[in-house]
């Protein structure tokens, strides 16, 4: 297996945009591509992720246009991938394999999503597609609903009371908009208070308006390529150093899901390619779709023990400056969450904060070496880990 | 191949019947329904009917919902005396005076809510409703 690097990456800014989907991935893709001092015609595939198209602009087949779009030539292929909110990075775990099995030395990966196109109700109701149809959709489940009654499970089985544990859910999204309210191409740049969350309309009891990130517009790419190439490019190339990936069965199945299986699968792979442990990680950016969701997730990545995590928040340990920051970027909660390109602007965020670049805004997590994106899609149906580093 | 598709456990439902899966080489039950044992992937299972009996494991009151879906309403997850989960609607219980303490691990019993066809669903549906019966 050869050694892969990121070299240019390329992000919209998020929120409600009056661009296409095509048009804020190509934004997102060519500043990608001149960040890597190549020219679109040197790219060799796009892997690409998408989800609502259809439901959003009466758009299918947006790959292959998109290629187009950025002066990709005839004969370079363009794949979508779709997996839920995942897939941008499971698009950039399989441009990796490529690149890494010697199957092509250049690819483009990112991905697009328009989801204020579709309004609340069909938004909800698109949203609700990604979990499973039958056996839990005509129960009328949302997503919020879904990570409500995971914090209900989590509340119960570690005996932390709902209360407390609300609280330290609204710390979280206080910490995530507080990073976010210093990047530019979050969608909401605004620091909020516990109160505030607490006090915000309910959506799916026990989670209010402020525990739950939102729908947005926008894309973000990233070039990959091999080590010598990178080293070419760039001036500073960041590794792949590992990628992991699982598959998780509906809810009804998983039973205790404050326990992702497919996530500690996914997790562990990554962590075993890269041979690393958790304890090596400098910076993550977790899929925090909704307070306890960061929660949840930063356990099962074996950042914290089961049961430890909503405490180590209110401890101020993922702040930036705390023993492991999470989501410096302002995560999805801030950031917003454009289903199809969230992984690759995950992405982007970690490969800056590793190349050291964001000193000036304010958001550097010092001396990062080792970061890690956690990409969740569906109700935990998809789950992406990737492990970037500074050295191979 | 399949001893029990969405659609006959969907009849059997609204006909007050739950339906599930026991398996001949390990002996766990799997529902809802699916191609092999949940457990152990064997292939060699049957059709069985379960007790309908569980107690509600976690819940939520739906404020916001999705088109064809009125606000508020209950979702709740039930463990069955069997061992499958099963999510569904709680019905008997008021949603503004739904609270941890009077629903999670009370009794359930299961019945059925048929839901139209909407937009993007292939047909009719059928979810399961808990009856709090404590």
């Amino acid at each position: 297996m050869r050694k892969v690097c990121v070299a240019g990456v390329g992000m919209t800014k998020f929120g409600r945009s009056q661009k296409s989907s095509i048009e804020m991935f190509a934004e997102a893709a060519m500043e990608a591509i001149v960040g890597s001092s190549i020219k679109p015609a040197d790219i060799q595939c796009l892997y690409f992720g998408n989800v609502y198209g259809d439901l959003e602009e009466g758009q299918t087949v947006m790959a292959p246009y998109a290629a187009r779009e950025i002066g990709l030539s005839a004969g370079t292929p363009s794949l979508r991938f779709e997996g839920a909110c995942a897939s941008a990075s499971v698009a950039i775990r399989d441009a990796f394999i490529a690149v890494a099995g010697g199957f092509y030395d250049l690819v483009l990966a990112g991905g697009t999503e328009r989801e204020l196109a579709m309004g609340t109700p069909l938004a909800t109701r698109a949203f609700e597609m990604a979990s499973e149809a039958y056996y839990e959709g005509y129960a009328g489940i949302t997503f919020p609903g879904v990570f409500a009654m995971l914090a209900r499970l989590y509340s119960k089985k570690y005996g932390v009371p709902l209360p407390k544990l609300k609280e330290r859910m609204a710390m979280v999204a206080v910490k995530n908009h507080k990073n976010g309210a210093k990047n530019p191409l979050a969608q909401f740049r605004n620091e909020i208070t516990v109160e505030e969350v607490l006090d915000g309309p309910m959506i799916a009891e026990p989670l209010q308006l402020l525990d739950c990130c939102p729908f947005t517009d926008g894309a973000a790419a990233i070039v990959i390529t091999t080590e010598e190439k990178a080293k070419k490019m760039v001036k500073k190339p960041v590794y792949i150093r590992g990628v992991g990936q699982g598959s998780g069965a509906p809810l009804y199945r998983q039973k205790d899901f404050t326990l992702i299986e497919s996530r500690v699968a996914a997790a562990k792979t990554a962590y075993a390619m890269a041979g690393i442990e958790p304890k090596d990680v400098d910076v993550v950016e977790i899929h925090d779709c909704f307070t306890i969701a960061e929660i949840v997730a930063s356990e099962c990545l074996g950042l914290f023990d089961f049961g430890t995590a909503s405490e180590a928040v209110e401890k101020g340990e993922t702040r930036i400056g705390g023993r492991i920051p999470i989501n410096p970027s302002g995560g999805l909660k801030s950031k917003g969450h454009p289903i199809g390109a969230t992984g690759a602007a995950q992405s982007y965020e970690i490969v800056k904060q590793l190349r050291g670049e964001f000193v000036e805004r304010g958001t550097q997590v010092e001396g990062a070496k080792i970061g890690l994106t956690d990409t969740l899609g569906g109700d935990s149906a998809t789950l992406v880990n990737i492990i970037y580093g500074i050295k191979g | 191949m399949y001893k029990l598709t969405y659609k006959q456990y969907f009849n059997a439902l609204k006909e007050g019947k739950l339906l599930g899966l026991k398996c001949n080489d390990c002996g766990s039950y799997t529902a809802p329904p699916k191609l092999c044992c949940d457990k152990c992937g064997s292939i060699s299972i049957e059709v069985v009917s379960l007790s309908g009996k569980g107690v509600i494991k976690t819940f939520t009151v739906i404020r916001v919902s999705p088109e064809g879906y009125e606000a508020p309403y209950i979702v709740a997850m039930a463990e069955l005396e069997e061992g499958p989960w099963l999510m569904g609607n709680l019905i008997n219980v008021d949603p503004d005076k739904a609270k941890m303490d009077n629903i999670i691990g009370k009794k359930v019993t299961v019945s059925a809510k048929v839901l139209p066809k909407m937009n993007y669903t292939p047909d009719e549906g059928v979810t399961p409703a808990f009856i709090i019966t404590e």
